[in-house]
This record gives C-alpha cells, sequence and structure tokens, in this order.
C-alpha cells in the first residue's frame, strides 16, 4: 500500500514537472522570447530525442544493431507529406498514417533481416535504409532526388512535446513490462533465452517494429517542420548520427539516450559552421567511447530520482 | 552483341576494382572476424596519396601506385594499433562501430585537409588511348586496371599460399589460440594483414582515379560498401571468393546501367546483398558450419 502511494506520488511529481517545463517553454514561444535560430535547434532537440530513444530499443536494449534508422524516418516523413500536402489529410491523419506505415516496413524488413546476427545484421538493416533511399529518388510521385519543397508547417510545440513524451512513456513501459524482460534476455543471451521458452525472433521483431515506428513519426515531425524533405537528408550518414547519440549515451539506457540526444544537438548548433569539426567529433567520440568505455557513457544505467537521492544522502 | 562485349569489358575493369578492395575486407573479416568499415576510405586516401604523387612530385602512374600503396600500408597497420587493437577482446558490435568511426574520421579528416570539392586526376599521368580491335573500342585504361589487378592478385596469391608470413596468416585466421600455441605471433601477422590489405585498397583507389578522373574525400563510400558486398557475395574470409566476387559485382553493375536504369545501379548492390543474406549467408564459395553454443 505505501508502494502504491509513493507510486502516485512519483507520477504526479512527474506530470507536474513535465507541465511546468511544457508550460514555461510554449510561454516563451508565444511571448516571442525564443526567436527562430533557438526555435530550430529545439526541434531538432526533440526529433533528436525520439530518434535516439527508439534506436535505443533495437540496439541497446535488443541487442540488434540496426543501421537503417533513417530509412524508417524517410517513410515517416514522405508518408506524412503525401497524406497532408497531396491529399489534404489533417496533421494527426498524417502522423499517425506515418507510424503505421513505419512501422509496417520495420516489420517486412525485420521479418528476413533479424535471423541474421550481429554484423551481417547491421550491414543488412544498412542496405535495406540505402534502398529506401534509392527507391524514394526513382518515384516521380515525390520529385524523386529533388525531394518535396515548400511543406506546410504544422509541427509546433505541443506536437512536438507531446510526441516526445509519447516515445519515452511506450518505450519505457514496454521495456519494464514482461515483454520488455524478454527482450532484454535476447540481448543478455539469446540462446539462453530461448531455451527459457523465449521466442526471440518475435520479440527482435517487436523491438524493431516499435522502433521503426517511432523513427517514422520523428520523420514526419521533422518533414513538417523544415519545408523541405529529399531522399539524401536520409542516407546512412544519418542513421550514423543517431548511433553515435545511442553508443554515447549507453547502449540500453533511455534517460542516456536522452542526454546524449540534447548534448549531440547541442554540439551541432555549436559546431554549425564547421561541419568538418563535428563529423571528426563525432568520430573520436564513437572510437573512444568504445575503446575506453565501451557500454556507453551510462551503461545500461537510468539517470532518476532515486540516483539523485543517493547522490545527495552520500550513499553509493 | 558488339555492345555487350563491350559492356563486359568495362563490367571486369570496374570488377576488378572492386575485387582489390573486397580482398582487403575479406583478409581483415578472415583474420580478426571484423568488417573493417574504414577499407573504402584506406582507398580513398590511396586515390588522394596517389593523386599528390602525380601533381607534385610529377611521378609515373606505376610509381604513384607504388607509392601510395606503402602510405596506406602504414595507415593500415596504424589504424589496427590504435582502434582496433584495444577491442580484440570485446565484442563484435564494439568493433564494428569503431570501424564505423573510423571510417568518419578518415573522411571528415580529409575534408578538413583538402577541402570537400573534387579533384582531377591529372590526364597527363595517363593519356587515354582507344584500340579499335574487330569493331570493339578497347581503352588503354581498361586494359591497364585489368592487367595491375591481376597481376597484384597474382602476388597475393604467391605470398598466401607459398610464404611463411601466409602460412601464419591461414593458420591465425583458422584457429588463433591453436596459432599463438605454436609460436606465431598473431599480432604480427594481424599487422602484416592489414598492410597487404590497405595496399591493395590503395592500388584500387589509384585505378579508380584513373578510370573515373576525379578524386573526392567521400569517393571511398560506395564503392567500400559495393567491395563488401562483392566480398559477401563471393563468402567473406575465403580469398577467391572476393576475387570472384568482385567481377561478378562489376559486370553485374555495368550491365544494370547499360541496359536498365542507372538510377538503380546502387540499389542493385545491396539488393543482391540481402538476397545473399537471405539465401546463403556464407556466400558462393563458403561452406555451411554449424553454429557453435
Amino acid at each position: 500500500m505505501q508502494e502504491y502511494k509513493n507510486n502516485w506520488a512519483r507520477f504526479c511529481g512527474e506530470v507536474l514537472i513535465l507541465a511546468a517545463l511544457f508550460t514555461l517553454v510554449q510561454y516563451l514561444i508565444t511571448a516571442g522570447l525564443l526567436d527562430q535560430y533557438y526555435q530550430i535547434n529545439l526541434t531538432s532537440m526533440f526529433i533528436n530525442i525520439i530518434l535516439a530513444v527508439s534506436l535505443n530499443l533495437i540496439n541497446g536494449f535488443t541487442g540488434q544493431l540496426s543501421l537503417g534508422h533513417a530509412g524508417f524516418m524517410a517513410v515517416g516523413a514522405y508518408t506524412s507529406v503525401i497524406l497532408t500536402q497531396m491529399l489534404g489529410q489533417p496533421f494527426i491523419v498524417g502522423l499517425i498514417v506515418a507510424c503505421m506505415v513505419s512501422a509496417l516496413a520495420g516489420f517486412i524488413i525485420g521479418v528476413p533481416t533479424l535471423r541474421l546476427k550481429g554484423d551481417y545484421l547491421a550491414i543488412a538493416t544498412l542496405a535495406f535504409g540505402e534502398i529506401i533511399r534509392v527507391i524514394l529518388q526513382n518515384i516521380d510521385y515525390v520529385n524523386g532526388p529533388a525531394g518535396i519543397l515548400g511543406i506546410t508547417k504544422m509541427t509546433t510545440w505541443p506536437w512536438l512535446f507531446g510526441a516526445t513524451i509519447l516515445t519515452i512513456v511506450v518505450i519505457v513501459n514496454l521495456i519494464n513490462s514482461s515483454y520488455g524482460r524478454a527482450i532484454i534476455s535476447v540481448r543478455e543471451d539469446e540462446v539462453a533465452s530461448e531455451l527459457m521458452g523465449v521466442n526471440t525472433t518475435t520479440y527482435k521483431v517487436l523491438a524493431f517494429v516499435f522502433g521503426a515506428m517511432f523513427a517514422g513519426l520523428a520523420g514526419a515531425l521533422y518533414a513538417h517542420f523544415f519545408y523541405i524533405i529529399k531522399p539524401e537528408t536520409f542516407n546512412f550518414l544519418k542513421s550514423f548520427d543517431i548511433l553515435v547519440m545511442v553508443v554515447l549515451g549507453g547502449l540500453g539506457s533511455t534517460t542516456g539516450a536522452i542526454i546524449a540526444a540534447v548534448f549531440i544537438t547541442a554540439l551541432t548548433a555549436a559546431l554549425q559552421a564547421f561541419p568538418a569539426i563535428r563529423m571528426i567529433l563525432y568520430a573520436l567520440i564513437l572510437i573512444i567511447v568504445m575503446i575506453f568505455r565501451p557500454q556507453g557513457l551510462m551503461g545500461n544505467k537510468e539517470l532518476s530520482r532515486q540516483t539523485f537521492g543517493k547522490i545527495w544522502s552520500g550513499r553509493k | 552483341m558488339l555492345e555487350f562485349i563491350q559492356q563486359m569489358i568495362n563490367g571486369l575493369s570496374l570488377g576488378a576494382i572492386y575485387a582489390l578492395i573486397a580482398l582487403g575486407y575479406t583478409m581483415v573479416y578472415g583474420i580478426i572476424k571484423l568488417i573493417n568499415f574504414a577499407h573504402g576510405d584506406i582507398m580513398m586516401v590511396g586515390a588522394f596519396v596517389g593523386y599528390f604523387s602525380l601533381t607534385l612530385f610529377g611521378t609515373n602512374i606505376i610509381v604513384a601506385m607504388v607509392f601510395s600503396m606503402v602510405v596506406c600500408a602504414v595507415l593500415g597497420v596504424l589504424i589496427e594499433k590504435i582502434a582496433y587493437r584495444p577491442l580484440r577482446n570485446s565484442t563484435r558490435i564494439a568493433a564494428l562501430i569503431t570501424a564505423i568511426g573510423v571510417s568518419l574520421f578518415l573522411e571528415y579528416a580529409t575534408i578538413f585537409i583538402l577541402g570537400p570539392a573534387q579533384k582531377v586526376f591529372p590526364e597527363a599521368a595517363f593519356k587515354i588511348k582507344a584500340y579499335n580491335i574487330a569493331g570493339l573500342s578497347i581503352l588503354n585504361k581498361d586494359v591497364f586496371v585489368i592487367i595491375s589487378a591481376v597481376v597484384l592478385m597474382l602476388i597475393l596469391q604467391y605470398i598466401i599460399k607459398w610464404t611463411k608470413t601466409g602460412k601464419a596468416m591461414r593458420a591465425v585466421s583458422l584457429d588463433m589460440e591453436a596459432a599463438v600455441l605454436m609460436g606465431i605471433s598473431v599480432d604480427k601477422t594481424i599487422s602484416i594483414t592489414f598492410a597487404i590489405g590497405s595496399a591493395l585498397a590503395a592500388a584500387a583507389g589509384v585505378m579508380y582515379g584513373v578510370y573515373y578522373s576525379t578524386v573526392n574525400p567521400l569517393m571511398g563510400i560506395i564503392p567500400g560498401l559495393k567491395a563488401f558486398v562483392a566480398a559477401v557475395l563471393g563468402g567473406i574470409g575465403i580469398i577467391p571468393g572476393a576475387m570472384a566476387g568482385g567481377f561478378i559485382m562489376g559486370l553485374l553493375e555495368t550491365m544494370v546501367s547499360g541496359y536498365g536504369n542507372s538510377l538503380y545501379r546502387d540499389a542493385v548492390a545491396f539488393g543482391v546483398l540481402i538476397l545473399i543474406l537471405l539465401i546463403k549467408p556464407t556466400g558462393l564459395f563458403g561452406k555451411d558450419s554449424g553454429e557453435k553454443v
């Protein structure tokens, strides 16, 4: 009973903090205190959080290295734009259908490729991501390599914030459910979990489909903020960008992924004028983190109130 | 029919370049089970070293090729020592992510130093001539690429089959622990493997420069990926497989751009990769071995 009460209090606290954050930013935007530059970076930051958290579900929690996340982002972006711009549907329909189509793409790609292991899987997902891009380049309906210009800006702060919170809540709850336990057991030891009766393929596909779905959501939000989408935006370098966030934050730590996404977006914004240096830094982050701390900065630990509590009371 | 043979010749020279890059992938994978993502970028560095050797020092093309092979051999050994050796006992995923990091580093360090613009390979170093034989026009660059690739492959075969180093390489790739017990220096053997693989990639880079007459810092990515597909197609870890895979990929690609839609050229390579992985992951020349638990 006591625990139940604590949970309830914790939940209310979290909702309050989030509501405060939401209202603060909303106030700053409506009061015009947040100029275009900060709004762009804020949007990229939240889109990156969605991407990093969803890729972390596949790479970190399930332990299946996927290098095709940008491909699913492209599917979501194009689906939503076709719906809102060409078929005149409202934004919410665009978002939901984008999620569904990306999830379907994740399923179609996941079922055959997830039989592969480790580096073979990485290469196969990379190949699928690139195939999605090449196909988009060859479809005249979406203007091929030139991409779609002049997309109406529909991604506002409430949409962005809501989508990010939804992503985090769904993925955290998935991880904490019995499905999540099964997913983590696949990462820890695939053979052992199979012996314990876990249908490893099902759980791998499940994680893959959820990851792809939220990547599609991020793509749809991206498309309706930046006016233009073209296939080249979603090449494998974009997938590597997301991978850098997941690796830096810790493979298997949602809070780690969020922190890394925020940090990397800030770094990108700070180094906007020097793109080569930014990529060199990314490269060094990948190499140095893998050599000295292969589990990522956070490992599989989560940052929570308890962590702060422990630091506060000086216990370890 | 004539057009078909013409396409075959183009495909063979492109295939020779892929085969040389694929050899490096396959040798490294065979010995430390790592997909060396940076291999395509070593080829890019090789192409640039060749370019500077031609423009700054005014050497001829053969000297430029040998020079860039030496430079890249050293680079390959350094990369292995600095980035891959500390990870030899960690997971393969960690090593793969590091390889992606090394790849990005080589690309963007080159952009940082030389700028992102592409550079035109000096034409004077290699005058393009066409020979007309029985209605076919055979360019001397095709002849150059195919002959030098075949010579390099023969040298490689000699090293692997007939020298002590080659024997050590085969032993380490078969069973690393047993090789250590037999008194083989594993570190040295792995270094030599990286040196040979990188040198072959450098030669391929110079050939690529001659063949397409431009070089740029991101040129290694796509040929690198295609060469990797070639290595998987032939059976990764198997040297004749990489050669065959490279030639098949080259032929397939020229046929698709010649007779189909050239925009789908890159998708074909990836499609082949996925088909191979799904149908016969061990590759054309590979033998199925049961999974050990």
